[in-house]
C-alpha cells in the first residue's frame, strides 16, 4: 500500500475511534450543555473521518467506499494511535483526552493546510475551523478542574498518569512518512512532537498544573498494534456491518 | 432561458428553512451540459453537516420536477466559508430569531459581542458554545432575557 493512502488511514483512524469513543456520552453528560458539547465534538470528529475514508478510498481505487474501510478492515489494520482507544473514565480523563487531541489536530491541521497535496490542504482548513472550538472549550475545562477544588484538581492529575504515556503514539509514524515530509505533501511527525509539547508546557503553566517530565512513550502505534480495549470498541462499531453486511440506512 | 440559479433557489437549507442553498453559499455554480442535463457544483459546510445529504437529494428531485437530469458535483476547495452568505441571508436569520455572523470576522468573532435578535441589545451572554446543531452556539440576552442562536462565523 502507498504511503499516502496508509497517512490518510491514520488520520481516518485517529477521528472515528476518537468520535467513537466520545459519543459514548451521548445521554450522559454531566449536565445538557455538555452532552451536546461533546456530541457535537464527536460529530465533527466523525466527519472529519468520513473525509478522509472518502480520500483514502479514491487513493486506493479499488471501488471500495468510505463504509468498508470504517467498518470492514480487522484490527491490525487500523493505523490509528493507541491513545485514542484509552476509556473515557470519569469526566477529567475525557476532557484532558480532548484537549490532547486538539493540541495535536491544531498544530497537524495548521502544517497540513499548507500541504503541495491540495485535498489534504483543503481538509485540514476545513477542519481546523472546527478543531479552534474544541481547544477553546476543552481549555476552559482544563482551567476549571485546575483551579477548582482539590478534588477536581487531583482527578485531572490521576487522568494525567492514566493517559501521559499514550500520548507520544499520535505522532508515531506510519511507513514511508520522510518521503510525503520531503514531498511537501505532510508536515514532520517529529517536529510536531516537539511543537506539541512546548504548546502543553505553555499552557499547563496557565492551568497551574505541573508538566510530566516522564520521557517514556507507549510504542507500536501506527503499525496495527493496539491496547487491550481495542477489540472491545471495535466489536461495537461494527457490530450491524458484520451482522446485516450491507445494510443501509 | 433558463436561470438555474433562481431555480434551485428554491431548495431550502433542511434545518434553517427561512434561508436557501443559494444564499448560503452552498451552490458554487450551475451549468447547462446538454440540452436537459445540469451539472450543479456544491461546497459542503462542515465537515459532518448532517444536511448535506439531503441537500443533495433534494437538487436532484428539483431538477427532476423540471424535466432535467441532474449532476451533482461536490468541490472541496476553496472551502467554505460564512462570508459567503448573502446580506439577504444574514437578514433573514435575524428576523428568525437567529443572529447571523457578521462578514470578515474570521477567529476574532469569539470575542464579540453578539447581538440579541429580538432587542438589539449587546449586552448578551453565551450559554453553550456548541448548540442544537453544528453551526450554532447558545446564548441569552441580559436584557430582554431570551435565549438565542448565533450562528457561527465558520
Amino acid at each position: 500500500m502507498k504511503s499516502l493512502t496508509k497517512y490518510t488511514l491514520k488520520l481516518a483512524d485517529d477521528t472515528l475511534i476518537m468520535g467513537q469513543r466520545l459519543a459514548e456520552w451521548c445521554g450522559k453528560g454531566p449536565y445538557l450543555e455538555e452532552d451536546i458539547a461533546l456530541t457535537n465534538i464527536a460529530l465533527d470528529y466523525l466527519g472529519q473521518s468520513n473525509n478522509f475514508y472518502k480520500y483514502a478510498a479514491q487513493l486506493i481505487g479499488d471501488g471500495k467506499t468510505e463504509d468498508d474501510l470504517a467498518f470492514l478492515r480487522v484490527e491490525k489494520e487500523y493505523l490509528n494511535a493507541q491513545f485514542v482507544e484509552l476509556p473515557n473514565e470519569d469526566y477529567a480523563q475525557t476532557l484532558l483526552k480532548v484537549y490532547f487531541f486538539c493540541t495535536y489536530q491544531k498544530l497537524l491541521y495548521e502544517n497540513l493546510s499548507k500541504s503541495s497535496d491540495e485535498m489534504f490542504s483543503a481538509l485540514a482548513q476545513k477542519s481546523l475551523k472546527e478543531v479552534k472550538y474544541h481547544y477553546t472549550h476543552s481549555k476552559t475545562w482544563m482551567n476549571v478542574f485546575s483551579t477548582g477544588t482539590d478534588e477536581s484538581k487531583s482527578r485531572l492529575e490521576k487522568a494525567l498518569e492514566n493517559i501521559w504515556e499514550y500520548t507520544g503514539s499520535l505522532f508515531d509514524e506510519t511507513e514511508d512518512e520522510e518521503n510525503l515530509f520531503e514531498l511537501g505533501i505532510i508536515p514532520s511527525s517529529k517536529a510536531l512532537f516537539t511543537e506539541w509539547k512546548s504548546l502543553i508546557k505553555k499552557d499547563f503553566a496557565e492551568f497551574n498544573l505541573e508538566f510530566p517530565e516522564a520521557e517514556f512513550m507507549q510504542k507500536g502505534s501506527r503499525k496495527g498494534i493496539h491496547t487491550e480495549y481495542f477489540g472491545f470498541i471495535l466489536c461495537e462499531l461494527q457490530y450491524m456491518q458484520r451482522t446485516y453486511p450491507g445494510c443501509t440506512w | 432561458m433558463l436561470n438555474l440559479l433562481e431555480l434551485l433557489s428554491q431548495v431550502p437549507d433542511p434545518e434553517i428553512p427561512v434561508i436557501n442553498i443559494v444564499e448560503l453559499g452552498i451552490v458554487r455554480g450551475a451549468k447547462m451540459l446538454s440540452e436537459d442535463e445540469v451539472e450543479v457544483i456544491i461546497t459542503p459546510t462542515y465537515s459532518a453537516c448532517p444536511a448535506m445529504f439531503s441537500i443533495e437529494e433534494d437538487i436532484i428531485k428539483l431538477l427532476k420536477e423540471n424535466n432535467l437530469k441532474p449532476k451533482v458535483t461536490t468541490q472541496m476547495f476553496p472551502i467554505w466559508t460564512t462570508d459567503w452568505m448573502t446580506d439577504e441571508a444574514r437578514e433573514k436569520l435575524r428576523a428568525y430569531g437567529i443572529t447571523p455572523p457578521e462578514k470578515g470576522e474570521g477567529e476574532s468573532h469569539l470575542h464579540i459581542p453578539k447581538k440579541c435578535p429580538r432587542c438589539g441589545s449587546e449586552n448578551t451572554k453565551e450559554l453553550s458554545r456548541f448548540g442544537s446543531t453544528l453551526c450554532k452556539s447558545s446564548f441569552q440576552c441580559n436584557d430582554c432575557l431570551e435565549p438565542f442562536d448565533y450562528f457561527k462565523c465558520h
